[in-house]
């Protein structure tokens, strides 16, 4: 008669050995990021919540959106390693950049730039996943989005991140409207508007995905500036 | 001279899957300290467990026992793991002690040469967390990691500071820090703790992260129950001597022993 | 068109213990526009006299960003001074870079004056022409620094650099025990009536193309107040009561 096996395992993971000890020298700690675009503004959120590459979190309060400029930031998902290496190394060669001209870099200056830096490591890569968003010199806001290795597109609105599958279906049918057999308005939406959508967007993302949650930065980039909101997340 | 069909037992290991065995039928896989030359730290071999600490209303709390393990052995059982940086930081770690030694070898000097600048300022725990976070962070990109998981404790000028540094680099500051076991079994308590007394005082504080390396020490095959307790507050640092925790008495076994004499 | 015979080798003393091709670099520094700098508790001053070389041409940047903290005045070569004024920036990068945290002043000055040391030293050398004064704030509150082309640095409450600057420095005599409870902006006033004293009599004075002002202090990234801007201070200069100094 044949016996009911307790174990849903198959034999063969069982064999399977724990990687424990070995070195492993990256770690994904995961974290959602995503930016909007509008006419003359941007919208970024980033959950701050910073996993252990694992089931665990090790801290709540981690913030995934860096200030570059007045009017360009980065939000980096990833390995957390990386990206304080690559915040670090894009802050020095910005104020250098800065005391030498005399002016900040521009915002599409930026987004190559990060590009160039990305390939440099090209075969030791940072394992970071990048957004960079802001206004450019006509004021108009705009969002460049990267993988690992610098390879950049500029966009209207991106995520990128553990939570990017989830994000991405959910502004591809609010932000560009795809999919809707009716369309209303002309596209332009407030920037109100969007930082509500944003904000939905990221506590769905948040009910989902283990890695986000905790709390999001929603940052606001225009002329005037950047501006800073922290908005709640489940901590579950 | 090739050495590859000896097979290295691997020590510093959990063998919970039989990984040795599984090895031993892909030798080329494993660590051979055989090929000559520069070796990196693939493994680590005298460990330490988890380190713990916590902020309290006016300083920081930071626990360790004083075991080494050696894989599975108890090798050493009365090694201080947390050290001094000048007056104000303390840096307690977890992993392999060596990489310890060493990493306290390299911060020594910072101190001292930062001591002998002797221009009335010195260097805050935050800076010593921030260095030693790019030491770590250099080391992983070499592919020789510095195996070890830093907790950094320090007050400094009404401020106190806590903040961990792992071997590839990730570095956060947070007002509870745990590793390796502690992240499992005391995190949770230590969360729950502060959760229903945010504003806790020293004693409290130390009572607290005794009462989890006690847990831990039950649940933690490589803990033990002699402990240290640092703290940096208003009246400096310091590192506590040696504590006995005091445990579950087992008299049961006394039972047994008795009863298997008698027959 | 020696001095004497020991002034032409870095590394060699003159009989009478001196080195001389430091002591010209040293006359470097006077031969350059004057700089005034002067600090209370919260606030560090530089002021500074532009030069021009012709009615055509701009005049000559005297005052530089080192960092968010740091700033210089400059008198001498100011070739000289842009490379340490590189070097400087270097170093603050690189401490921020490690440490996450600003470069406390003192330790930078160390640092270019260990610079300069080596040219005093070494056989195929120059020593920098250039005096450099140093503002800065950090935690230990609120500096001002000299360095000498001779490796050697000071600590100062005030003082000034360049042509005719003991002018100035007789005005900061005067004046100084006021300085630590001054607010930012009597400061700057005192700083540009110390340099006015260096300006001779024939010259037209001070105006905002020839005054640059650098500030830094407690929330006070560091900030150089030039052209329109310095205009409301000169204002302030030239409508006040005839010099206090004169009448005493």
């Amino acid at each position: 008669m044949e016996t009911l096996k307790l174990s849903a395992l198959p034999e063969q993971s069982k064999q399977q050995p724990i990687n424990h000890g070995r070195f492993e020298a990256y770690v994904d700690n995961g974290g959602t990021v995503m930016a909007v675009a509008g006419k003359d503004y941007c919208v970024i959120a980033g959950d701050t919540r910073m996993s252990d590459g694992g089931y665990g979190i090790q801290t709540r309060h981690y913030t995934k959106v860096f200030q570059l400029t007045n009017k360009c930031v980065l939000a980096t998902s990833g390995m957390q390693a990386d990206t304080i290496a690559l915040q670090k190394r894009l802050k020095l060669m910005l104020e250098t950049y800065q005391k030498e001209h005399g002016k900040p870099m521009s915002t599409p200056a930026i987004a190559q730039f990060l590009s160039n830096t990305l390939y440099y490591k090209r075969f030791f890569p940072y394992y970071t996943f990048n957004l960079v968003a802001g206004v450019d010199e006509k004021g108009e806001g705009w969002i460049w989005t990267y993988d690992a290795v610098g390879s950049h597109e500029r966009v209207k609105y991106s995520s990128q991140g553990s939570g990017n599958q989830l994000v991405i279906p959910l502004l591809d049918n609010q932000v560009a409207k795809r999919n809707q057999q009716i369309i209303q308005g002309n596209g332009d939406v407030s920037c109100d508007q969007v930082v509500s959508f944003v904000k939905d967007a990221i506590t769905s993302a948040g009910e989902r995905d283990i890695y986000t949650g905790d709390f999001a930065d929603i940052v606001v980039v225009d002329k005037d500036g950047v501006r800073w909101e922290k908005f709640e997340l489940k901590l579950d | 001279m090739s050495f590859e069909h000896i097979n290295f037992p691997v020590f510093g290991q959990v063998d919970y899957f039989g990984k040795q065995s599984q090895q031993q039928l892909q030798p080329q896989q494993q660590y051979t300290p055989s090929h000559g030359g520069k070796k990196n730290t693939l493994d680590p071999i005298v460990t330490g467990t988890s380190i713990i600490a916590i902020k309290y209303d006016k300083g920081v709390v930071m626990g360790s026992d004083m075991l080494l393990s050696y894989g599975s052995l108890a090798r050493f059982n009365s090694i201080q793991r947390m050290t001094k940086f000048g007056g104000n930081t303390i840096i307690g770690a977890s992993g392999e002690y060596s990489d310890f030694q060493s990493i306290t070898t390299t911060l020594n000097e910072l101190v001292t040469d930062d001591h002998c600048m002797d221009d009335g300022s010195r260097l805050s725990p935050e800076e010593i967390w921030n260095y030693l976070a790019r030491i770590l962070y250099n080391q992983r990109n070499k592919g020789n990691p510095l195996w070890n998981t830093c907790v950094v404790i320090g007050y400094q000028g009404g401020k106190s500071f806590l903040g961990k540094v792992d071997l590839v680099g990730t570095c956060f500051k947070e007002d509870i820090v745990t590793c390796g076991y502690g992240s499992h079994i005391a995190l949770p308590l230590l969360r729950k703790a502060r959760d229903d007394n945010p504003n806790m005082n020293l004693e409290q504080a130390k009572k607290l992260i005794e009462d989890c390396l006690r847990v831990l020490f039950y649940r933690d095959a490589r803990s033990s129950k002699k402990i240290q307790i640092a703290v940096a507050g208003e009246q400096g640092i310091d590192i506590s001597g040696p504590i006995e925790l005091e445990t579950y008495n087992w008299n049961s076994g006394e039972a047994a022993v008795k009863n298997f004499s008698q027959v | 068109m020696y001095r004497n015979q020991y002034d032409s080798d870095i590394t060699t003393f003159s009989p009478s213990g001196r080195i001389h091709q430091v002591e010209y670099a040293m006359e470097a520094v006077k031969q350059g526009g004057a700089a005034v700098a002067l600090k209370s508790k919260q606030y560090a001053v530089l002021v500074s006299l532009k030069r021009s070389s012709s009615e055509l041409g701009s005049y000559q940047k005297k005052i530089f960003v080192v960092d968010d903290h740091v700033g210089i005045a400059i008198s001498g070569l100011t070739a000289d001074a842009r490379m340490l004024c590189n070097y400087m920036r270097n170093e603050c990068a690189n401490y921020n870079y490690v440490y996450e945290n600003q470069m406390r002043v003192e330790r930078l000055v160390t640092k270019v004056a260990d610079k300069h040391q080596v040219h005093t030293q070494r056989y195929g050398r120059r020593p920098y022409g250039v005096g450099l004064l140093v503002a800065g704030f950090d935690q230990l509150g609120a500096h001002i620094y000299q360095t000498c082309p001779s490796g050697n640095f000071y600590d100062y409450k005030s003082i000034s650099i360049g042509s005719r600057s003991q002018s100035a420095k007789t005005y900061l005599e005067k004046h100084f025990e006021s300085f630590e409870e001054s607010s930012l902006e009597q400061l700057i006033i005192h700083g540009l009536r110390a340099l006015r004293e260096t300006i001779p009599n024939t010259d037209d004075g001070l105006n905002s193309k020839n005054v640059s002002i650098g500030i830094v202090g407690e929330n006070q990234k560091f900030k150089i107040i030039e052209d329109e801007a310095a205009q409301q201070y000169l204002n302030l200069l030239e409508n006040e009561e005839p010099v206090e100094m004169q009448t005493n």
